[in-house]
């Protein structure tokens, strides 16, 4: 029973850096329809901006910041520079798009701080949680982080007048023009937010993955296969999806025998079907209806 | 079900619509080529026909794709996925049952075939972007599959496997890498004529009718489902048969050859070579062979980037990859001789 309660509470605890990036992919998809195949390589990037800015001396929290505040400005950045134009093109082209900033971001990081494998430190230690043997005090940490960041981003979107803004500009794109919200910059900022939640993800599981410009690969088809299992359509959906994901990866892992580390991306794609085949949806998404 | 509910991608088709005729060179172009093929090797030395190999053999996994995107107009990040499983099916089959080289070819294109095939019945009920995801999914999980333990006394795990090189037959005096590269051109050709009869024909227009209105194709009495399965196995069949010679000429085969990245410089090198053109498929092959060789030369680790870039490059600038080029050449060529 012990290693059953121990091991739900390392899921939730990955489960949440899942659900980060899967709430990272799913603002963006609700933005511009497209999946950011880049989503996992742009966090990657923004954490070796922090480790670096730990390399010059600045302290965890204060890069943790700085790193927030590049992310989102890079994020806005990209979008308004490579994907604005390439608004109105075909699906092939945009997927396109990703792909070559998937290859240009992976390639630039290990040019800049080569492939070698480099620990990341943690602000909350890795001794036991108050005590108890569960959980250790990073993966508690891991928890805390993300629930507070979805907080946060709860309120942002029910309660201000831009979180309003960027639900309209989101599902009825021509109405929200027409009461004068401007879409085109809401698509922005939802790229510069996406950026950014996905780069809290990226910091709070290098310590764990270990840093290097191909951490999150794997990290990143959980993430699509929490977003896809929560429904594309829904952002509570996305959070809901990572950490039964998490959960889910970590009890296959312990029970179900042969599947260790080595089969983990296996299940995460045979996650990705079975759930796009019974339900392509999602748990929480809306369905989606094709106009002939 | 209000309106808000209704807003699907309207006006995001998947991809452009190509005209059948645009698909292909003239016949006298496509003498010139082969004819190019033919002697090349005669005059270069055997690492570069080793190369000419590998670009043709690249340039059969980007027509694989290019049929399936290009003509039924679905996508696939998973080609690599495809590759692996005819690579290892030659592998297998020639160090653990001495099978001829020759042989596991077929058989390859079957087992790949069926695997395409049974992939394809889960990826029916996904388009655009979802389809993307799973074969994107699926090409990132193949190498830890092909790790596995228990099959590990047939693929040789990590260390994957060595394979034999074919000599000359017949007592042809040919190095290994000629013999190889004619043998490589053969298939080639006998798939590209197979590919373009098969756009030109019933089934080919029956993809084309998918991919640029589902629905219409349906009402006309086209049986989507099974089309679209069947676009799935030829294309992978034929990456299967690529990834069986390419198996071959670099005598090798292990799990982390085939990643995503291989994947990636397949979808790379159809973009380039334009979607829905075939003979752009071998352009987009030296694009994917050559282009990171160079980049390597002047940085190590930069050729990803290079890669992103160009594709950026080609994305904004010439949408249609080598066939707008190609085009252009040609309305060029005729003002010229009209002065």
């Amino acid at each position: 029973m012990e290693l059953f309660t121990n091991q739900v509470l390392a899921g939730i605890a990955t489960g949440a850096i899942y659900a980060c990036m899967a709430l990272a992919v799913v603002m963006i998809y609700q933005a511009i329809d497209h999946l950011n195949f880049a989503q996992g390589e742009m966090a990657m990037f923004s954490t070796f901006i922090s480790w670096q800015l730990m390399q010059w001396g600045v302290p965890y929290w204060a890069a943790f910041i700085i790193t927030l505040a590049f992310s989102f400005v890079a994020g806005i950045a990209i979008e308004r520079i490579l994907f604005k134009p390439l608004a109105k093109a075909p699906v092939l082209t945009n997927v396109a798009g990703f792909i070559a900033l998937f290859a240009i971001i992976n390639s630039s990081a290990g040019l800049i701080w080569d492939f070698t494998i480099k620990q990341y430190p943690t602000p909350f230690g890795s001794a036991p949680f108050l005590g108890s043997q569960l959980i250790s005090t990073h993966q508690a940490g891991m928890i805390g982080v993300t629930v507070l960041l979805l907080l946060g981003l709860y309120f942002f979107f029910q309660y201000t007048r831009i979180g309003l803004a960027m639900r309209a500009a989101a599902s009825v794109p021509e109405s929200a023009r027409l009461v004068g919200i401007n879409t085109s910059w809401m698509i922005a900022l939802g790229w510069g937010m996406a950026t950014a939640i996905g780069s809290i993800a990226g910091m709070l599981i290098a310590p764990v993955v270990f840093l290097e410009p191909n951490m999150m690969g794997g990290v990143l088809i959980y993430g699509f296969a929490a977003a896809v299992l929560g429904g594309l359509t829904s952002p509570f959906g996305a959070v809901v999806g990572g950490f039964l994901v998490g959960i889910f990866e970590n009890l296959a892992g312990t029970y179900i025998p042969g599947v260790g580390n080595e089969l983990k991306l296996p299940i995460a794609l045979a996650l990705i079907i079975s759930v796009l085949v019974v339900k392509p949806a999602g748990l929480f998404g809306r369905h989606i209806v094709k106009r002939v | 079900m209000s309106a808000a509910e209704e807003v699907v991608a309207e006006g995001h088709e998947a991809v452009e619509a190509v005209p059948k005729r645009a698909m292909t060179l003239g016949t006298g172009t496509s003498l010139v080529v082969l004819a190019a093929l033919i002697i090349a090797p005669v005059f270069v030395k055997n690492f570069i026909i080793f190369q000419m190999t590998m670009l043709l053999i690249y340039g059969l996994a980007v027509l694989a794709l290019n049929i399936l995107t290009g003509g039924s107009g679905q996508f696939s990040l998973g080609q690599s996925a495809f590759y692996a499983v005819g690579a290892y099916t030659t592998a297998v089959l020639m160090e653990h049952f001495n099978v001829n080289y020759a042989l596991t070819l077929p058989i390859a294109g079957v087992v790949c075939f069926g695997f395409g095939f049974l992939f394809g019945q889960p990826a029916l009920r996904l388009s655009g972007v979802y389809l993307a995801l799973a074969t994107f999914a699926l090409a990132t999980a193949m190498p830890q599959l092909l790790k596995l333990n228990f099959l590990e006394h047939w693929t040789g795990g990590v260390q994957g496997l060595v394979v034999t090189k074919p000599d000359a037959p017949f007592g042809l005096k040919m190095s290994q890498d000629m013999w190889l590269y004619y043998f490589t051109l053969v298939v080639t050709i006998a798939i590209y004529i197979f590919a373009v009869n098969l756009l030109r024909s019933r089934s080919g227009r029956a993809f084309m009718a998918i991919r640029d209105n589902e629905i219409a194709a349906s009402a006309m009495g086209v049986d989507v489902a099974l089309y679209k399965t069947l676009a799935f196995g030829v294309s992978a069949a034929i990456t299967g048969i690529a990834g069986s010679l390419g198996a071959i000429a670099v005598q090798f085969v292990a799990p982390d050859s085939y990643t995503i990245t291989l994947a990636i410089s397949l979808f790379l090198g159809m973009v380039v070579g334009g979607v829905g053109w075939l003979p752009g498929s071998i352009v987009g092959a030296a694009f994917i062979i050559f282009v990171p060789n160079i980049a390597e030369g002047i940085s190590k680790g930069l050729s990803g980037a290079v890669f992103g870039v160009l594709l950026f490059l080609v994305i904004y600038l010439v949408p249609h990859g080598a066939r707008q080029v190609a085009i252009l050449g040609q309305q060029l060529a005729g003002k010229l001789r009209k002065n």
